[in-house]
Order: structure tokens, then C-alpha cells, then sequence
């Protein structure tokens, strides 16, 4: 358990000794205080019907932040250790694989929510300056919480899972960065071109993130969105043992 | 338990795709030895190294280490032994104390104690004055000796470091040849190295590899005495090369002989004995006796180098 948490906290803090950590917390930033102006923008025009989360995920930077960071946080991961051959001290010492994966995966998850804390204080300054004119509910921010922490830590996890593979961060973030819009990508055209209704259309609804993040922004925590992405998160995690276990079978 | 041997390797083989890495390998390494790998590079010595500490596994064959097995209770092993890769990976972006600490923890230390071992390793390895500065910034003497720190931090019994002396300068080679023969005191060691003086220098026996198999095992002195035949005596006379042919020739101790001529009026003669004899009483009796005059008269030990070019080369006629 020792090991497991010093090896969190060195995951963690690598993040902050280097400019890539600065530089995704920077661009963090810049897109959701986009999305936040464009979301004053439209709070100041017409009037519309739905949560004000809801309307913070429409305007799409959520996805953006989601499908760039991803790769600049987890490239690093397996592929640089594997570049540098510190994969080899490191796997010598008396940890295991298990908590190797798990601490590496920790450590992103942390580093990602970190990066997002700063939006924390977006409802509290919708409350502070436009007090009585855009109520905000306790409830939806704290759902839109989850469901950024959930897909956050699926998408880590195929992250971590796609560095495993290879020596080279640059492949690692490309093969992230495919993989994630893929699966963004099976919402969105979904959305924009709905397909005949039958089994495929089910298919399709069901495992569209816009869908499910849509429901977490309207403060409704779906138990079948939270179990679809912890399994799917288990699952890519699994898939990264197994990969680093792999160099005994060779 | 303190009487099983630090490492047993029996028929230890590992193939990767279509290659034999090892094939049949088995020693046993006693505890408190220090103990050589030689071979040229890709004979197998990183593979058996690797396998020993637990980070590959053997294709068949089994290795114990202190009676545990590397395969079935690798963490067991992991906790016994210091390993240094080749090349000595460092993580670039933490600070030499910080690295050991964070190293230290991983080994399971905490506490005091974590802190009064990367203390000790500091004093011990002179890093006291490097301990707050960016592993990057490090020279390579210095590097080296924090991964030889971090291979000891957790006091393992058996510490494995593969070619640790590569890439230094002279100075640092022998600073780290110190270093590891103080180690030896405490520890079981191996090491690996293609560099003959290297291990004849710090190692108690030698393990000869080559292309995946033992060629010979030994202390560095028993196998300069294999190589006794084969000594040569030289000496350097100032006499008429005829004559002095004509006297090796008589004498019959000589097996073969070479004369040259050397600066000056000085012949060099190349002597090689009948069945490990010195002949270097004789050859000054004989000097003596005529009155010549002599400024050399030394037999050349065989360095490692010739033992490792004979053992190797014997393997590959045998092959032919």
C-alpha cells in the first residue's frame, strides 16, 4: 500500500515539475473560461429551459478539453518510462503490476481533476453576480461534477492502456487521441444524423457519451451511465496489466 | 537458510523469436562472492541478469534466488536483491535525494528508517554534495553512483548491476571498482562487464559467456594458471643472433622460440617453455656463462584477454 501511494504521488507530482503539466492546466483553462463566457453570453440573450450545466455542456469545450488533454496527460505514462528504461527499475522493485496500474492511473486521474478544480468556482460566481437571475442548482453541478470525474477516468484509463503499448509518447497520445474521438465521434454523427429507429439506433444511444453526459449536466445520475463507465474504465485497466504482464510470456 | 546459496541457475534457457538468448545455462553463486560475467556483448549476460531480478522469465529452466524462485515468488526475490540495469535509467526530472527516497519507498522502507538509509547511501557514496540537484544535471560518475545507491538502499543480500562501469573515465572506473569490492564485504555481488581487467580486478570468480552458455568458471587466479603453459619468457640479450638461436636450439626446455632484433645491439627473444617450466634461471646462467649482457629478462602473465580470446576461439574451431 506504501508503494502503491508513493508511486501515486510521484505520478502525480511529475505532472508539476514539468511544462506539459503547466501547459495542459493552461489550456484547461482557456477553454472552459470560453465556454463559460459563451454560456454569460447566452445568459444575458433570450431566455431558454434547461439547467444551466446543460447549456455549459452545449456549447462543446467540455470535449475538446476531454479528447486534447487525455493524450497529454497519459502519453508519458508507460511509453516514456518503457523510452528511458526506468520501466525496468521500476518493475524490479517489489510492487506489483496491479498496483503499478493502479497508481499510474491515480496519478492521471488526479492530475485531471486537478486541472479542472479552477471550475469549481464557475457556479459560485454565477450566484455571486447574477444572484436571482440564474438559479443555480446544487443538485446538476454536482452530478456534472461525476460525470466529468467518470468519463475523465474511462478516458484515462484507455490512455494509460494505449501508452502500455508502445515506446513512443507520441504514438501513445495519437492512438489516444484516435480511440477517444472514435468513440466521441459515435455519439456526435449519431446526434447530428440520427439513424432509423431500431436495435442500431438503441445501440447507438446507449453508448453515447453526449447522451450520457447530457444527463449528468441535467443533475440525473443514471446508475447504467456511472456502471457503463467504471466497467469500461476496469476494463481498459485490466487490458494495461495484462500488456505489462506480457513481457514474461515473450 | 543461510546455508542455500545466494543464486542457483539450473538449465536455464530463453529463446526470443527465433533467437536462443541463453541455452542451458547452470551455476550457483555462494553468498558473499563476487562474482563476474564476462562476455562479448549478446552473449546472454543482460538476459540472465534480467531473469534473476524478475523482469523477464525464462523459457524453461529454473533460477532461485536466497531459495526463493524468480518466477513463482518473484516479490519475495524482488525484495532481496539491488538491481542496476544497463545503462543506469534514472528518472531525469527528480533530485538525487528526492530519487532515493522515492526509490527507498518503493523497496518498503518508511519512516526514520527510510531516512537514515538514503542518509547513509549519501555519505557513502559521496552524493551529500549533489543531493539537491536535478538528476539531469549530473555527470556521469555521478549518476552512476546514485543508481549503484539506490541498487543498496534497501540492504539487499544479493546485488546485481550490469555493466556498471560503463561510459566512465579512468578515475570513476576506479572509484566504482572500489566501491563495488567494499560491497562484496556485506553483500553477494554480480556483475556483469565485457572489459577483462574489469572483472579480474574486483570479482572472486568469473563466469565466462558466450553466445548463451558457460565456457568456463573460475577465480581469475585459477584460470591464469590453465593458461600456465602457455607463458612466455622474454628476454632481451646483447649478443649475435645466430649464436643466441643456436642456443635456444640446443637448449631443451625450449619449445619455441623467436629472435628479433630490438634497438640498439639487443636481440629480443620470445621463449615459449616445455610444460609450464620457467626457464628464466637458465636463460641468466646462460647469460652469465658468456659474458653477454642482459636489460630484460620477464615472463608475461596472461592477461584475461588472452584466456577469453583462447577459451572463445577453441569454441569456434570445435564449431568449424
Amino acid at each position: 500500500m506504501r508503494a502503491f501511494l508513493t508511486l501515486t504521488r510521484r505520478e502525480l507530482t511529475s505532472h508539476f515539475v514539468s511544462l506539459n503539466g503547466y501547459a495542459v492546466i493552461a489550456g484547461v483553462q482557456l477553454l472552459l473560461g470560453q465556454s463559460f463566457w459563451t454560456l454569460l453570453d447566452a445568459l444575458n440573450g433570450k431566455p431558454f429551459d434547461m439547467p444551466v450545466t446543460e447549456k455549459f455542456f452545449d456549447t462543446g469545450f467540455f470535449w475538446l478539453v476531454l479528447l486534447l488533454v487525455t493524450p497529454m496527460i497519459t502519453m508519458r505514462t508507460y511509453a516514456l518510462e518503457r523510452a528511458t528504461g526506468t520501466f525496468e527499475t521500476l518493475m524490479t522493485t517489489p510492487i506489483s503490476e496491479a498496483q503499478v496500474v493502479l497508481a499510474k492511473f491515480c496519478g492521471a486521474l488526479a492530475f485531471f481533476v486537478i486541472a479542472w478544480l479552477p471550475a469549481v468556482a464557475y457556479p459560485f460566481l454565477l450566484q455571486h453576480y447574477a444572484e436571482g437571475m440564474a438559479p443555480v442548482d446544487a443538485g446538476p453541478v454536482a452530478a456534472t461534477f461525476l460525470g466529468i470525474a467518470l468519463l475523465g477516468g474511462f478516458y484515462m484509463a484507455l490512455g494509460c492502456f494505449a501508452s502500455s503499448l508502445t515506446r513512443s509518447q507520441i504514438v501513445a497520445a495519437m492512438t489516444t487521441f484516435a480511440i477517444g474521438l472514435g468513440l466521441f465521434l459515435l455519439g456526435y454523427l449519431s446526434q447530428i444524423r440520427p439513424p432509423e429507429p431500431g436495435w442500431q439506433a438503441q445501440l447507438l444511444t446507449h453508448l453515447s457519451m453526449l447522451e450520457h453526459m447530457r444527463d449528468f449536466s441535467r443533475g440525473v445520475v443514471d446508475t447504467r451511465h456511472v456502471f457503463f463507465y467504471l466497467s469500461l474504465t476496469t476494463f481498459f485497466l485490466f487490458l494495461t496489466l495484462r500488456v505489462l504482464e506480457s513481457r514474461r510470456w515473450k | 537458510m543461510s546455508d542455500t546459496p545466494m543464486i542457483e541457475v539450473e538449465n536455464l534457457t530463453k529463446r526470443y523469436a527465433g533467437r536462443t538468448a541463453i541455452g542451458g545455462l547452470s551455476f550457483t553463486v555462494g553468498r558473499g562472492e563476487i562474482v563476474g560475467f564476462l562476455g562479448p556483448n549478446g552473449a546472454g549476460k543482460s538476459t540472465t541478469m534480467r531473469i534473476l531480478s524478475g523482469y523477464l522469465a525464462a523459457t524453461s529452466g529454473t533460477a532461485r534466488v536466497a531459495g526463493f524462485d524468480v518466477l513463482t515468488q518473484s516479490e519475495e526475490v524482488r525484495r532481496r536483491i539491488g538491481y542496476m540495469p544497463e545503462n543506469n535509467p534514472l528518472y531525469d526530472d527528480m533530485r538525487v535525494r528526492e530519487y532515493l527516497k522515492f526509490r527507498a519507498r518503493l523497496k518498503g522502507l518508511s519512516g526514520a528508517h527510510c531516512r537514515d538509509r538514503v542518509d547513509t547511501v549519501l555519505g557513502q557514496f559521496g552524493l551529500d554534495e549533489v543531493a539537491h540537484k536535478l538528476i539531469a544535471h549530473l555527470s556521469k560518475g555521478f549518476r552512476q553512483r546514485v543508481g549503484i545507491a539506490d541498487a543498496l538502499v534497501h540492504e539487499p543480500e544479493l546485488i546485481i548491476l550490469d555493466e556498471p562501469t560503463i561510459g566512465l573515465d579512468p578515475h570513476q572506473i576506479r572509484t566504482v571498482r572500489q566501491l563495488i569490492k567494499d560491497l562484496g564485504r556485506r553483500h553477494t555481488v554480480l556483475i556483469s562487464s565485457h572489459i577483462l581487467p574489469e572483472v579480474e580486478v574486483t570479482c572472486s570468480r568469473i563466469l565466462i559467456l558466450h553466445e548463451g552458455s558457460i565456457l568456463a568458471a573460475d577465480t581469475p587466479d585459477d584460470l591464469q594458471q590453465r593458461m600456465a603453459g602457455r607463458t612466455q619468457v622474454i628476454a632481451e640479450i646483447a649478443a649475435p643472433a645466430a649464436e643466441l638461436r643456436h642456443c635456444w636450439e640446443a637448449m631443451a626446455e625450449v619449445e619455441q622460440f623467436d629472435v628479433s632484433a630490438a634497438e640498439g645491439e639487443f636481440q629480443r627473444c620470445a621463449l615459449t617453455p616445455r610444460a609450464g617450466l620457467d626457464l628464466r634461471p637458465q636463460i641468466y646462467d646462460l647469460v652469465k656463462e658468456r659474458g653477454w649482457r642482459l636489460r630484460e629478462l620477464t615472463r608475461s602473465r596472461h592477461t584475461l584477454e588472452d584466456i577469453f580470446v583462447h577459451v572463445t576461439s577453441r569454441d569456434r574451431e570445435e564449431e568449424i
